[in-house]
């Protein structure tokens, strides 16, 4: 039945469609353009016309894609959509794979991430990362924390450290429960301990941005709330991008919602958007747990 | 038209389960309807057991909304559907309290038939009127429970465009009775009843506009409550 009418009285686009049956082939080239708002107002990273390849291989297709100032951003989609790759780009990850080809433009707050003048070291100390499974150095807590500032040089003595490591622990929500053993290695905490400190040593050099890659996907219920009510703490100073495979925690933690297919960036929105009313087929299709 | 795809879920327990609800909601619509129909009948034709009928069926319908309401709270707690899935479940949780609402307007119907059958009232003067009302009535519970099945937009938006026509007509009955009322003050509890009767049918009418809301809701996303067609029109045409 036509529905011209009251899609013209409620002025709401037409859901794009796929016509079925169609080969993925042509799916994929149906997939033109990205549905939602790929930008935000108040950036804080940018990308656009990104491009990654592997060997011949392309992984990655034409994706634009803001990342604001003190929001969390989730990227969904299948296993192979490019959602982890898209994230690795953003602090130059992916450099030490050497077939790994990346083009377009990124910027951090209007630098760009490629360019020749950029050291990707201090660049990764501005975009941290926080990945599937907890990899604490097998250091102490306090020097799996330390660590970075060491490096980087944040600290002149060792009260300053001491402030940055017990600051770092607390934001992270672990403090209280390693306060009187940060001798103890890092790998005697439970795993989501582990994951917290984990996300406390990226802290500790002051990022900008942090990248998560499933960080709770090792993680049981209890640790996964904790982790997530963490990440609704950070998001009050810093830009937040996490890459999941549970939809109800993307719905839960994020203010919006990017959902990749076959390497495209399909649909951006604001995540009460993307669950309740997603625009694109693809991403009812995935969200719903329908055959897409 | 917008589809639904209920069927094309990877879990196919939860298809089944998303076209049970589904099934349900229409049955009781029909029941519904069935309620509505008979108890405006038995109000007409002054038929005492057909009133009884339908004031002791009523039952019924209150027993599938609570079942309906159940299977809608398990599925959001053990699925936890998002987008046309969770517009679904909100959409038919909100459907079957209208719905046992309008049960209980069929339910009104009947009881009054009985007292106005007591009151040896044969409603001379409304029964014209009465089922004037009733059939504007009937047919917009009709039509709103096709455009749920169908998820027919609109359908529902003209649909929900006839409730003027529906308050038109009560206002000219209850002008009518308080006119009577005025002219032979005797008749105060029978005259009383029968304005029930036609309040009675208003609110089917104005319960099955909610239930076109919801379809709008339910197909494309938007929540057109407590907005009036002309705003409607006039803040979405750009």
């Amino acid at each position: 039945m036509n529905t011209t009418v009251a899609d013209d009285i409620l002025h709401i686009p037409r859901k794009q469609t796929l016509t079925v049956p169609d080969t993925a082939q042509e799916a994929f080239d149906k997939l033109t353009h990205t549905v939602g708002t790929p930008t935000v107002a108040d950036p804080k990273m940018q990308t656009s016309d990104v491009n990654v390849f592997y060997g011949e291989k392309q992984a990655i297709f034409d994706v634009n894609l803001d990342i604001g100032h003190k929001e969390v951003i989730a990227m969904i989609g299948p296993s192979g959509c490019g959602k982890s790759t898209f994230l690795r780009c953003l602090n130059r990850m992916n450099d030490t794979i050497p077939t790994c080809r990346v083009t377009g433009n990124m910027s951090l707050d209007g630098e760009d991430l490629y360019g020749a003048d950029l050291d990707p070291v201090l660049l990764r100390a501005r975009v941290g990362m926080v990945f599937q499974k907890p990899n604490p150095f097998a250091k102490s807590i306090y020097d799996n924390v330390a660590y970075g500032p060491r490096i980087h040089g944040l600290s002149s003595n060792r009260a300053e450290l001491d402030d940055i490591v017990v600051d770092s622990l607390k934001k992270a929500g672990l403090y209280d429960e390693v306060k009187d053993r940060l001798d103890a290695p890092g790998t005697s905490l439970s795993g989501g301990q582990q994951q917290r400190l984990c996300i406390a040593r990226s802290i500790a050099v002051s990022p900008e941005v942090i990248l998560m890659d499933e960080p709770c996907s090792a993680l049981d219920p209890i640790a996964t709330a904790r982790i997530e009510e963490l990440i609704d703490e950070l998001r009050q100073n810093y830009a937040i991008a996490i890459v999941t495979h549970s939809m109800q925690q993307a719905a839960r933690v994020s203010q919006r919602t990017a959902y990749f297919h076959l390497g495209k960036l399909v649909e951006v929105n604001s995540t009460n958007a993307v669950f309740t009313n997603p625009q694109h087929e693809l991403t009812e299709n995935y969200i719903t747990g329908r055959f897409g | 038209m917008d589809k639904l795809h209920l069927d094309q879920h990877i879990s196919h327990q939860f298809n089944k389960e998303l076209e049970d609800i589904r099934n349900k909601v229409l049955t009781m619509g029909g029941l519904v309807e069935q309620q509505v129909t008979n108890g405006l009948t038995a109000l007409l034709e002054a038929d005492n057991d057909l009133a009884t009928e339908v004031v002791q069926r009523d039952v019924e319908v209150n027993k599938l909304e609570v079942e309906i309401d159940e299977h809608c709270t398990q599925v959001l707690a053990r699925r936890q559907p998002a987008a046309s899935d969770l517009r679904l479940i909100v959409t038919v949780i909100k459907v079957i309290t209208d719905l046992e609402r309008i049960g209980d307007e069929a339910e009104k119907l009947g009881r009054f038939s009985r007292d106005l059958i007591e009151l040896k009232d044969d409603l001379p003067s409304y029964r014209k009127e009465l089922r004037h009302l009733g059939e504007l009535v009937k047919s917009m519970l009709r039509d709103s429970l096709d455009a749920f099945a169908r998820l027919d937009v609109d359908a529902a938006l003209a649909i929900a465009q006839r409730d003027e026509d529906v308050n038109r007509e009560y206002e000219t009955l209850e002008r009518l009775l308080s006119t009577h009322l005025v002219e032979d003050p005797r008749q105060v509890s029978k005259l009383f009843k029968i304005t029930w009767c036609a309040r009675a049918l208003e609110r089917v009418g104005d319960h099955s506009v909610n239930i076109c809301e919801y379809v709008v809701y339910l197909v494309k996303g938007r929540d057109i409550r407590h907005i009036s067609f002309d705003q409607i029109r006039s803040e979405f045409i750009k």
